[in-house]
């Protein structure tokens, strides 16, 4: 393509300024409404991902629960107890099994003094690893270690709540804190990006907890992430824990509400799934607004082609090829889309980067982007439409015979 | 330069074959400068396509400078055109967007020769019609005998073997169509073959001969 064939279109463009113009608006205007509405379907996707960012996404959540059908000569409505050697079987005999943990909790509020400071904060007994189920991040101190369980050391790991509220600004490492008249030495202290409810916690080792609140051997929920595991073996997992827990407390083993369990990474991929619905939503709503920028530009070419075609007629008669008449339009069509797509990928782009920076901080839309390679989508997308929208106007134009330049008659 | 021989065109019209061309014979000689006349609807205007190449015939032979014309498809008649010859029309026909050197460029265009260079051409036949001074006029800044002879510059910068002229002074008053015929006959003693389709006897008057049309025949002037 030389720099002459671009010089006659830029004539062209600019001749008819106008026109130019509107076709020009169309297709920035189709342009600019992908890429927002594609900011928005990855803002809100990521303000999804963000939801689930406080638990680990790939984890089994096994509660207790109450029998619904009789088995082995049960009544229904028997209440299922879990127990320290549920752990263990279920670690043996589920593959797959990652980081695990029970909980044993202290229900209610519970008084938690120190000094002559008092408040009510919730107490769990837990295990080490719930650390990477929760995803606790430690700010000081440690968390919970497997002597302090097989000890059952009287130590505890404070919420950023209780550390404010009973030491405030003084280091907390090393002190002791009163739980109802017992004593417990503050290890650590945690920072959890969940909400309100887990700043207010307070863990200890889960063998303490039953010793002392004399919970024996019982725990309240069981719960283990599943690695790498896809969501048909996580599934499996699922199923398999219920039969191992079943058999050991005389269930039915398809009796799902005797154990309810949740699966958090099938929970997270239905969303996601909706998640991407959404997308191919926006695509095909930004593509089809562009599209019809396309249509109009094509129209409007079209036209341009019928009003310019005595022009076209003498240029054929002192010897335009038909090449050099279609090369001449889609080159229009190709300049004007792209310099009009481009200036609306701009302002898109310009306007998901001013929202992302003043957008005030809220639960749905989280840091809209659009990131490199949709821009390079929508550039190929831009010349292919411009190519489209020239392809009818310069077969039209390629149509105009050199015998028009003859039979005008003006004055 | 042009011999055609045993020639028909006919076109379809409402349902109707319409025989506008009968077996056309006509020889046109090298450097000769010919005027064809006839009433509207003779076949001049057809024949004059044929010749300039923007219309094929149905039966019959051209021979433009010794080449057999015949199913050239678009690009190579577009190429002839470009090559051989320059076209004059009744109504000018200049781009209205382009100035009268880059209307006179724009065949070289077509030929790919450098802008440098064709505008350097474009001046040098503008200064061979008197219009160097105008060169950067818009054509509506012209009057029509400025414009012809734009459009005549144009006609001759590609050193075409034949000027196919429709009706070159029909817009024109006589004083000024008197001066460009006379700008014709110069251009043709040069040794360019001309051809120019006309209603009025002056015109044919000055021309070398004139081949009359009656009802799509050949009725005076075939060779």
């Amino acid at each position: 393509m030389n720099f002459d064939a671009w010089q006659e279109v830029f004539e062209v463009l600019r001749r008819n300024k106008l026109r130019t113009f509107l076709t020009a608006l169309s297709v920035a205007w189709g342009i600019f409404m992908l890429v927002v509405l594609i900011a928005a379907g990855n803002g809100l996707r990521s303000g999804v991902e963000w939801e689930f960012r406080d638990d680990a996404m790939n984890s089994l959540w096994i509660r207790r629960g109450k029998t619904s059908v009789p088995y082995q000569g049960h009544a229904p409505g028997r209440p299922v107890t879990l127990d320290n050697a549920d752990l263990e079987a279920i670690r043996r005999e589920v593959p797959g099994v990652e980081r695990m943990s029970a909980r044993y909790h202290v229900w209610g509020g519970t008084q938690v003094s120190r000094g002559n400071r008092t408040a009510s904060f919730e107490l769990r007994g837990v295990h080490p690893e719930h650390q990477y189920l929760e995803r606790t991040l430690m700010i000081a101190g440690r968390f919970l270690n497997d002597l302090d369980v097989s000890e059952r050391r009287k130590v505890a790991v404070i919420g950023p709540a209780v550390k404010a509220t009973l030491f405030g600004p003084t280091d907390a490492i090393g002190e002791m804190i009163n739980v109802r008249g017992v004593n417990y030495q503050v290890v650590g202290v945690f920072e959890d990006q969940g909400g309100e409810g887990e700043l207010r916690r307070i863990y200890v080792p889960i063998s303490t907890a039953q010793l002392v609140y004399h919970g024996g051997n019982s725990v309240h929920q069981i719960l283990f992430t599943t690695g790498a595991a896809s969501l048909a073996e996580t599934e499996n997992m699922a199923r398999r824990s219920r039969e191992v827990l079943a058999a050991r407390h005389h269930f039915d083993p398809d009796d799902r509400r005797a154990l309810p369990i949740s699966n958090n990474l099938s929970q997270f991929k239905k969303l996601m799934d909706v998640f991407d619905w959404v997308r191919t939503f926006v695509w095909v709503v930004g593509v089809g607004t562009l599209f019809a920028g396309i249509v109009g530009v094509s129209n409007i070419m079209i036209i341009s082609v019928q009003e310019r075609t005595l022009e076209i007629g003498i240029r054929k008669a002192i010897g335009a090829t038909p090449r050099s008449i279609i090369s001449m339009i889609l080159l229009e069509a190709v300049l004007l889309t792209s310099l009009a797509g481009y200036l609306g990928l701009v302002a898109g782009l310009g306007l998901v980067e001013t929202l992302r920076r003043h957008l005030p901080e809220n639960d749905y839309i989280r840091n809209p982007t659009v990131d490199v390679r949709v821009a390079l989508v929508a550039t190929l997308l831009l010349i292919g439409a411009g190519a489209l929208a020239g392809f009818l106007p310069a077969l039209a134009a390629a149509r105009v015979r050199p015998v028009v330049a003859m039979r005008e008659v003006t004055a | 330069m042009i011999r055609l021989r045993g020639v028909n065109k006919s076109y379809q019209s409402g349902g109707a074959q319409l025989q506008v061309l009968k077996d056309v014979d006509l020889t046109i000689r090298e450097g000769e400068l010919v005027s064809i006349m006839g009433a509207s609807g003779s076949g001049k205007s057809t024949l004059l396509n044929i010749l300039g190449l923007l219309d094929d015939h149905d039966a019959g032979t051209y021979h433009l400078a010794d080449t057999l014309i015949q199913n050239l498809g678009e690009r190579r008649a577009a190429q002839y055109r470009n090559r051989w010859i320059g076209f004059v029309f009744q109504s000018f026909n200049l781009l209205a967007f382009k100035s009268a050197l880059e209307n006179v460029a724009l065949p070289l265009y077509y030929q790919g020769v450098p802008r440098k260079e064709r505008n350097r051409l474009a001046l040098e036949y503008l200064r061979k019609v008197d219009l160097e001074n105008r060169a950067e006029h818009l054509p509506s800044q012209l009057s029509g005998g400025q414009k012809q002879r734009v459009a005549i510059a144009r006609a001759l910068i590609a050193r075409p073997k034949l000027v196919l002229a429709d009706e070159p002074t029909g817009a024109l008053d006589s004083a000024t169509s008197l001066q460009l015929m006379d700008l014709l006959r110069s251009i043709n003693e040069q040794g360019i073959t001309m051809v120019i389709v006309t209603h009025e006897p002056d015109i044919a008057a000055r021309t070398d001969r004139t081949i009359v049309l009656r009802d799509g025949r050949v009725q005076r002037g075939a060779t």
